[in-house]
């Protein structure tokens, strides 16, 4: 209903399949994810950029959906919260080290949190403590106090290294 | 301690994987700014930009014909409403009406196809107002010349909890007072060996609860449904029944799960003017909140005590007195609550023969201030811990052995007409001492401290549930608990599963709905594994007695002859499962039975609090000398939990809670700069993150089986946050040599401590020349 608005064709791979749709131009990533595709797993916060549970992967790399212009990911690979599970059910080795160290509370920070770390281990498979630390600096949870989410990333890292070995 | 000390858990005493864990780690689980319904329109909020104005008129009409918009609404726009509404006191309009009381207060609210059009249509409001004297803090609220905030007297809130008069609206701008005396205070101060005394701030917090405040409401002739972020739905029920004057059977709150609270979602918050929008605009309204104007909702009072406590010459504290002020914001919301506990927990948890604790709350024109976890505890912790560790000081004892010598015993009456204590802070003391290192050597510019705690929790005991038994064997509860994320939806289940042996994942839990699940009071003041946790105990021992009659009538023998094992009955050689005592009964491979359960104030609930809620802290600190940077070098908690339904998730909450008690006692602050919240956003609300972890941690939990809770557990969950700030002050003191009585303890107040330190000595040494 915005006066003026202007609707820009928008043709990404989300999740592994392809998306073609149309949106407002000024429409951020999160509000298409939201609103439009009915991806409801990536929660929105802050909207400054600045407590990470807005967290979606952009050709590999963490970005703040809530201030990413959904224009900007044409062309390019989404991977949000809803694709880590495997259609066998079978839940990502973050997701499952999520549950297994009660790495999460109220669980609103929790997708934006499991993205960040899945970029990280994508990069770095055996991340320090330091390094952890280090990389999930832009995340914020306000229920756990951190440490089961430094301790479910290192035991996903440990989990995937004996998955590549196999 | 209870006779009947039940052991061998199967279900109970388990750290099994949360309930929600799949639906949260994979996006799946609801949250109220999820939802939509079909034909649901937006609001967006228009807010005062002034802190204390009268509103001599407001257009609407530019606004209201843009395209897209539906309708606006106003102060003046609420009759056939009851608009006040309030816990505790009814002096808070779901919009203002005549004035404004705070910058940022909503004025009006827009209704419109989506949220974009309603909040670009906030701008063609024109409102015209007269601005007014504002006060900002309880000094400038009791001058004889200030400006009264709230002209009339109001109603009390039909859900008080606490026992104190309605002072508001009586001719001054204080809220509520509160007082408690024992002893002769004046006499012992006079006899004392030795005696601290001093001034301390404990500042406005900010919950971020990470989901802001978000409602759907749909008003209709068949009544009014809200889903909301809310942690007391049937609180919030009450007040809606109040605005609307319908039946309470009439006003339907649904609450999925909450993304955050820590006391921030207590109570009424922005439902009510959802509600007055669907009203107006006769759709279903959603009205979701950002970040910003969360922080203009609710914050936690800030607290200015005046304290001095009394020794005796054998190191036994003999007298506490303290004057408190609280800056309760522009409503009363929850905070003469907060004032009361805050009075009590100056007390705790210390057995003093002497005591008078007066506490007053001021209405100033800033954000509302309410709930917060710990409920008033963290702000007079702070002066009560620190003042502990000056008394050790002064008569050179060791802080932690003069603690050791002068805390409420097991079982001790030290809290006058109250429970006695049912904690072991001698044993949560030593842990703690252990696990600190507490005689290890440390390095210069290290401090290490241990504080505790005790506060009358668990709010009031009204709970009721019912345990559904399924034809299969399976069990729903019906819960009123909202899972805020502590783990009610687990830790309910494993009682349930305890009780009637049946697994863990054959539970179900249908929570928070007011128009399904019977009537409990709260989800907060750490009382829903002790409350919640006793009544699907006994409605799942409602249910088995329910299951041994209809045994009986299927075997045909007395209902004394059957025998209950676990998962089912026993009787002679025939054994029948839940599943199978239902079936048979019912003759069809359906049905089932119902266990109930009412908690009130009665039997061991009678006496008040439930449970005393006691924790320690312990932390080491290095603080950098150029620059005032407190480093956390170590933390421990030992929760004091009577028993760990799930011992994951109790530590779970200490650390958590601990952690906004850091928060707190290292940068969190609401800077107020005139009538302006200066810092009201995330990008300038400091909150810990990743790299203000402590470089070690240490989680323990003590398990006496002494509370009164199901098999002898107590509530957790607020109790590490309260002494923190305490601990961080007390431990810089030790580090450093300077004593901060004010938090946060940012890098630029430890530096200004330094600095003063070093000029007083320089003085000290020229003299000496």
């Amino acid at each position: 209903m915005t006066d003026g608005m202007r609707i820009v064709a928008l043709k990404f791979q989300l999740n592994g399949k392809p998306v073609e749709m149309e949106c407002e131009a000024e429409e951020t990533l999160a509000e298409v994810l939201r609103n439009h595709l009915n991806l409801n797993g990536t929660k929105v916060s802050c909207e400054v950029q600045v407590c990470g549970a807005c967290t979606v992967l952009v050709d590999g790399l963490p970005v703040s959906s809530c201030t990413y212009l959904a224009y900007e990911a044409r062309g390019k690979n989404v991977a949000t919260i809803e694709g880590l599970e495997k259609p066998d059910g079978t839940l990502h080795p973050l997701q499952q080290a999520f549950i297994d160290d009660f790495a999460f509370q109220c669980g609103f920070c929790t997708p934006g949190m499991i993205m960040a770390a899945k970029a990280l281990l994508d990069e770095n498979p055996q991340p320090t403590r330091a390094e952890i630390i280090h990389h999930m600096d832009g995340n914020i949870c306000r229920c756990t106090g951190y440490v089961p989410i430094v301790a479910a990333v290192q035991r996903a890292a440990g989990v995937m290294a004996k998955e590549s070995k196999k | 301690m209870s006779a009947e000390k039940k052991t061998d858990f199967h279900v109970v005493n388990h750290s099994i994987p949360r309930r929600d864990g799949r639906v949260k780690v994979t996006g799946k689980a609801p949250y109220v700014a999820d939802l939509k319904l079909i034909g649901m329109a937006y609001a967006k909020v228009l807010r005062s930009p002034y802190a204390h104005a009268k509103i001599v008129s407001i257009d609407t009409l530019r606004a209201a014909s843009r395209p897209g918009v539906y309708c606006v609404i106003t102060g003046n726009d609420l009759e056939g409403l009851n608009p006040y509404y309030g816990h505790a006191v009814k002096d808070h309009p779901l919009l203002a009406i005549g004035k404004v009381r705070y910058a940022g207060e909503p004025v009006a609210a827009v209704v419109a196809i989506d949220e974009r059009t309603a909040f670009e249509a906030l701008e063609f409001i024109d409102v015209k107002y007269e601005e007014l004297k504002a006060v900002f803090t309880p000094e400038e609220a009791l001058a004889k010349d200030a400006p009264l905030l709230h002209e009339k007297q109001f109603e009390a809130g039909a859900l008080r909890g606490f026992e104190g008069e309605v002072t508001a609206g009586k001719g001054t701008n204080i809220c509520q007072q509160h007082r408690i005396q024992w002893g002769d205070v004046e006499e012992a101060f006079k006899k004392a060996a030795a005696i601290v005394e001093g001034e301390y701030y404990f500042p406005m917090a900010y919950a971020y609860a990470m989901e802001p405040y978000v409602a759907i409401a749909d008003v209709t002739d068949q009544g009014v449904t809200v889903y909301s972020s809310a942690q007391h739905p049937f609180m919030v029920r009450h007040d809606l029944k109040s605005i609307f004057n319908l039946p309470v059977s009439k006003v339907r709150l649904i609450v999925p799960f909450v993304g955050g609270g820590y006391g921030s979602k207590s109570y009424t918050k922005i439902e009510p003017l959802v509600a007055a929008c669907s009203w107006k605009a006769k759709r279903p309204v959603k009205l979701q909140l950002t970040v910003e104007e969360a922080m203009l909702t609710t914050r936690s009072d800030d607290a200015y005590t005046w304290m001095r406590t009394a020794v005796d010459a054998k190191g036994k504290i003999i007298a506490r007195q303290a004057k408190i002020y609280m800056n309760t914001g522009a409503y009363a919301e929850n905070s003469p609550l907060v004032v009361e506990k805050s009075t009590n927990r100056c007390v705790g948890p210390y057995a003093i023969p002497n005591v008078l604790i007066e506490n007053c709350s001021l209405y100033t024109n800033t954000v509302p201030a309410s709930s917060y976890r710990g409920f008033g505890c963290a702000q007079v912790t702070l002066p009560g811990e620190s003042q502990i560790d000056e008394l050790a000081a002064k008569i050179g004892k060791d802080p932690y052995e003069f603690r050791l010598a002068n805390v409420a015993k097991p079982g001790e009456e030290f809290f006058p007409k109250m429970r006695p204590f049912d904690g072991t802070l001698k044993e949560d003391l030593e842990t703690a001492a252990k696990a600190i290192g507490w005689k290890n050597p440390l390095p210069k510019g290290h401090g290490r401290s241990i504080a505790c705690s005790g506060s009358d929790a668990g709010a009031y005991p009204l709970t009721s549930t019912a345990v559904r038994v399924h034809a299969d064997g399976s069990v729903t509860i019906m819960t009123g608990s909202t899972e805020l994320g502590q783990g009610s939806h687990t830790v309910l289940p494993q009682i349930a599963a305890e009780e009637l042996g049946v697994p863990f994942d054959n539970v179900n839990v249908v929570s928070s709905d007011t128009a399904i699940t019977p009537y409990d009071r709260s989800t907060g003041a750490s009382r829903t594994t002790t409350l919640m946790g006793s009544a699907v105990l006994e409605a799942s021992r409602e249910a088995i007695q329910q299951m041994v009659v209809m045994a009986a009538d299927v075997l045909k023998v007395k209902v004394e002859e059957i025998q209950v094992v676990r998962g089912g009955v026993r009787c002679g050689e025939a054994q029948l499962n839940w599943s199978e005592v239902i079936t048979k009964f019912y003759a069809l491979p359906d049905g089932e039975v119902i266990g109930r359960s009412y908690i009130r104030k009665s039997g061991k609930f009678s006496q008040l609090p439930v449970f005393w809620e006691a924790a320690c802290t312990g932390v080491e600190v290095s603080v950098d000398q150029e620059t005032g940077k407190i480093t956390m070098e170590k933390l421990v908690t030992v929760g004091d939990v009577g028993l760990a339904i799930n011992p994951a998730l109790a530590e779970g909450q200490d650390i958590g809670a601990a952690t906004m008690g850091m928060g707190i006692g290292l940068f969190e602050e609401l800077v107020y700069e005139g009538s302006q919240l200066v810092n009201g956003s995330i990008l300038d609300y400091r909150l810990p993150r990743f790299s203000d972890l402590p470089k070690e941690v240490e989680l323990h939990l003590v398990q006496n089986q002494d509370g009164v809770g199901p098999y002898g557990a107590k509530g957790g969950g607020e109790a590490s946050l309260n002494s923190m700030a305490a601990n961080i002050a007390n431990a810089v003191d030790r580090a450093v040599g300077v004593r901060i009585r004010q938090a946060p303890l940012t890098p630029e107040r430890v530096w200004r401590a330094l600095k003063e330190k070093e000029l007083q000595n320089s003085k000290v040494q020229k003299f000496k020349e």
